[in-house]
């Protein structure tokens, strides 16, 4: 796992977040969203607001965490076709904190994003600051997944029998739920008589049971590589170096193909090699992620191992439902979080989890790709 | 003896030249011209009007509309000249009170725009669902409370554009309340799903008010004293028409018909209903495609004078390829740096010293000016010769963009730059390079149909329904910018799915059109 570059020399306990951290965090969270993760552009004018409003946030890593901290991981869950006209009402983390608190009889101190990829990963920092919270270091994912199930406290094996929901007109839904499964069920069956869209808050977790579950360090991470893509004058390579990954090919989008059926909007889009990748070709499957990418035949890269397809000039991630034909893109892969590639983490967001009956190969191991 | 009057002026204001042209009943041009954009628009409009009447001379009383593309909607916002004060009304509290309205325009805009805003209850969910109940003592609350400091009303109401009647019964009430003098605009008659944006766009519009009226009243002075009986239209952002009260109530869709006017009239003028065109101009291209005789559109957000809005324009991709564009003889590259109107003074072709794409092609033997260059050194030659492949490489990189991967559209060639446009190119069927392509955005001005548009979002199981209904929308809205009724029809439904969903749902977008209503009634008095 890669030392969290915002470390200074003398490993200061906190660093913070501020109104002119926001573009980067933004533009980083879409890099990590694989393709999906919901558009950030809506949430980051939100936060830069609320940082200007209440000030810069504090960032704290899961090491520094002490026994008066208690973390809530919180998301926005349902269609982001909704969420651009229904906006969230200005109370719902607030209630959230406030009914969680009440619930679990202690002050929540910290607010930990349940996935940095997409706008779950840039909003947060906006709710804290307007509740005087300090923001995880840390995620839930690492990246962006579609389910519930996929996150790293239920990989550690962390219970989930707290979870809370709120929705834009104040319904308020406090659950013990026998397991994520379940939960998933009532939490969307919520999220509809709802409207469409809600605000969830679960796992809440002490500075010891947060140890080894949550993904460390992409909070700092995003910004970072976000910082890398805004002012680097080569910002795919740039980025590639910042995540240790690669560059997978350069090329010209030649095919995008699109089918539905079973509840997934599953497809694949075919990069053709351009400059020195001319004569190449790779195929990635998707579905709301970029989740395979194949040459000749052969896997180069597999979910949970990370896959953005981004613009070969400007470096701007592309999400999955803008793909088009004729697009200038190169594809970066870099390696997940070690907690993924644990026999539980593989079987709860491995290849076969999405439908891919292929072995998962760690893409640092495969041959032609460093 | 009844003479046909079927003769149109389509007008169009750009940047630089405001275009005219006479088109007869079969589309032939009459008469053309460019004029200098002045400062007030009015006196360009008025030159080149003059200006075409004049060359057809005794015909010009067969004359029976005029069509407008024109700017002031987009100078006045971006120039903060001339806006009204507005009374912002958003319904749909508690939900959506993260973001206040306006909160994201810069603050010398809101400061002149902004006479209050509030959020209050009502609103509906995405099934129909009100959020809350609508707030009417609230509504009165806020209007009194601003002690008539402002001049229009607008409402936004959280999924309106699905379910309008309760922005129509927010209207009422606020004209009982305050009267009718001071107007009220509705978000669902703006703009489609996306609220910050659409709000955005109806505080311009109402914003827009008061410019507009006086805009409207002074083309219509210009016609009169041109003694013409004609009905005048206005192009919309979409490439379609509104008559003029439409115009007056709804200026801000005025915005960015340039471009709309520009791809239409460029595949008119060289009889196609689908292909790509590209305008090129002194310092870029710009690229559109037409799809069914209508400009294909992008949903992506657009900026106007700072304020985040999603109107519908055409699907633009703009190339730093110019008439002007310096070539760098050292390193190669081409642009993105351009002369542009100094080419006449800068470029070698016209005694300058700067390499630019101009003196390229004229290096190669296309006739430019009727003018022939010094002899230059040879790494000179070079160097220019090597630019044109590099401009025909990004033209060619732009086509393929655009065309999606088909190969069977024609390219359609308009503007000053056209030359630069190599005879053929592998991913268009053929280039067409149309007479008249230099005043292409008046002529789409004089062809243009008038058009509404609607949206609504529902589930797939319930998706005939929506269309059903939001072509009905359509179909009255085009008729109210004034189209006739016998002939207008849906020329476009589109439906895009909506993903993390529950259940599977779409949202569709129907378009309809049809030829303006008056000349049919002309031909009926005619008899």
């Amino acid at each position: 796992m890669a030392p969290n570059p915002l470390s200074t020399p003398s490993e200061s306990a906190c660093l913070s977040i501020s109104a002119d951290d926001v573009p980067a965090l933004a533009a980083g969270a879409a890099i990590f969203g694989t393709g999906g993760g919901g558009a950030v552009h809506s949430s980051r004018r939100t936060v830069e607001w609320s940082l200007r409003e209440h000030g810069p946030v504090d960032l704290v890593r899961v090491e520094d965490l002490t026994d008066e901290d208690t973390v809530i991981m919180m998301a926005g869950v349902g269609a982001p076709t909704v969420g651009i006209e229904m906006l969230s009402a200005l109370s719902q983390p607030e209630t959230l904190l406030r009914e969680a608190e009440h619930f679990l009889g202690r002050p929540i101190t910290v607010i930990m994003p349940a996935e940095i990829g997409g706008s779950n990963g840039v909003a947060p920092i906006g709710w804290a600051s307007r509740l005087g919270v300090k923001v995880l270091d840390g995620d839930g994912m690492g990246r962006a997944f579609p389910e519930a199930t996929m996150v790293a406290p239920n990989v550690a094996g962390v219970p989930c029998d707290f979870s809370i929901q709120c929705d834009v007109v104040g319904n308020v839904s406090i659950r013990k739920p026998v397991d994520l499964r379940w939960l998933e069920r009532h939490s969307r069956a919520t999220t509809v008589a709802s409207g469409g869209i809600t605000l969830a808050a679960d796992y809440p977790l002490t500075a010891k049971t947060a140890q080894g579950a949550v993904i460390r360090g992409t909070v700092s991470r995003a910004i970072d590589v976000g910082r890398a893509l805004l002012s680097s004058p080569e910002p795919v390579a740039a980025m590639a170096e910042k995540l240790d990954g690669d560059v997978l090919i350069t090329g010209k989008i030649t095919d995008v193909a699109r089918r539905t059926g079973g509840g997934f909007v599953r497809g694949s889009v075919t990069v053709a090699g351009t400059g020195q990748d001319r004569g190449r070709l790779q195929r990635i499957e998707l579905q709301n992620e970029n989740l395979v990418v194949l040459e000749d035949g052969e896997v180069l890269v597999s979910v949970p191992d990370l896959i953005t397809i981004v613009d070969a000039e400007t470096g701007h991630a592309i999400s999955t439902e803008l793909l088009r034909f004729g697009q200038r893109v190169a594809i970066l892969a870099w390696a997940c979080d070690p907690l993924w590639r644990t026999d539980r983490g593989l079987q709860i967001a491995g290849p076969a989890a999405f439908g891919y009956e292929i072995p998962y190969t760690p893409f640092e191991q495969k041959s032609g790709v460093r | 003896m009844n003479v046909e009057r079927d003769l149109s002026i389509g007008v169009d204001v750009g940047g630089t030249n405001t275009d005219a042209v006479i088109l007869d009943r079969k589309g032939r041009v009459l008469a053309s011209t460019k004029q200098p954009t002045t400062e007030d628009v009015v006196g360009g409009i008025r030159s080149g009007i003059s200006r075409v009447l004049g060359d057809i001379g005794e015909r010009r009383s067969e004359v029976s509309r005029v069509m407008l593309g024109t700017t002031h909607a987009t100078n006045a916002i971006v120039a903060r000249r001339g806006l009204s004060k507005v009374a912002m009304i958003r319904l749909g509290a508690p939900a959506a009170t993260s973001w206040p309205p306006l909160i994201g325009w810069p603050d010398d805009l809101a400061a002149q725009v902004l006479a209050g805003a509030a959020m209050l209850g009502g609103g509906h969910m995405v099934d129909g669902t009100p959020i809350t109940p609508l707030d009417r003592d609230g509504i009165r609350r806020f209007l009194d409370g601003l002690d008539g400091s402002y001049d229009t009303v607008a409402v936004c109401g959280i999924f309106s554009p699905s379910y309008p009647e309760q922005e129509l019964e927010a209207e009422s009430l606020i004209r009982e309340h305050v009267g009718s003098d001071r107007l009220v605009f509705l978000s669902h008659d703006i703009g489609p799903t996306g609220l910050v944006e659409r709000e955005n766009a109806t505080a311009l519009n109402a914003a827009l008010h008061g410019m507009a009226r006086s805009v409207t009243r002074a083309l219509l002075a210009v016609v009169e004293e041109e003694g013409l009986d004609a009905v005048t239209f206005f192009a919309q952002n979409d490439g379609t028409l509104m008559s003029i009260d439409y115009a007056e109530q709804f200026p801000v869709l005025t915005i960015g018909s340039g471009p709309a006017n520009s791809i239409r009239g460029a595949a008119y003028l060289s009889g196609t209903e689908n292909a790509i065109v590209i305008d090129v101009g002194g310092t870029t291209s710009d690229l559109g495609v037409l799809v069914g005789g209508f400009p294909r559109e992008s949903t992506l957000p657009r900026e106007i004078g700072g304020v985040q809005t999603n109107f519908r324009m055409p699907d633009i991709l703009s190339v730093g390829i110019g008439g002007g564009t310096v070539v760098d003889v050292a390193t190669g590259h081409v642009g993105p740096q351009s002369v542009g109107y100094r080419i006449d003074r800068e470029g070698l072709l016209f005694g300058g010293s700067t390499p630019t794409l101009t003196d390229a092609a004229a290096l190669s033997g296309s006739p430019v000016g009727g003018r022939s260059l010094p002899s230059l050194p040879k790494a000179m030659q070079t160097a220019l010769a090597a630019a044109l492949d590099v401009v025909t490489d990004r033209f060619e990189e732009a086509v393929e963009r655009l065309s999606l991967g088909r190969v069977d559209l024609p390219l359609v060639v308009v503007g000053g730059g056209g030359f630069l446009v190599p005879k053929r190119l592998a991913s268009a069927a053929e280039v067409l390079r149309p007479d008249h392509g230099g005043v292409a955005n008046a002529v789409g001005a004089a062809i243009s149909l008038a058009g509404g548009r609607a949206d609504q979002m529902a589930d797939l199981d319930d998706r005939e329904a929506a269309i059903e209904a939001a072509s009905r929308s359509a179909i009255a809205k085009a008729i109210q910018a004034g189209a006739d009724p016998l002939e207008v029809s849906v020329v476009e439904v589109l439906e895009t799915p909506v993903s993390y969903t529950a259940r599977p749902a779409v949202n569709v977008s129907v378009k309809a059109a049809g030829p303006l209503a008056h000349l049919s009634a002309a031909v009926a008095t005619s008899r």
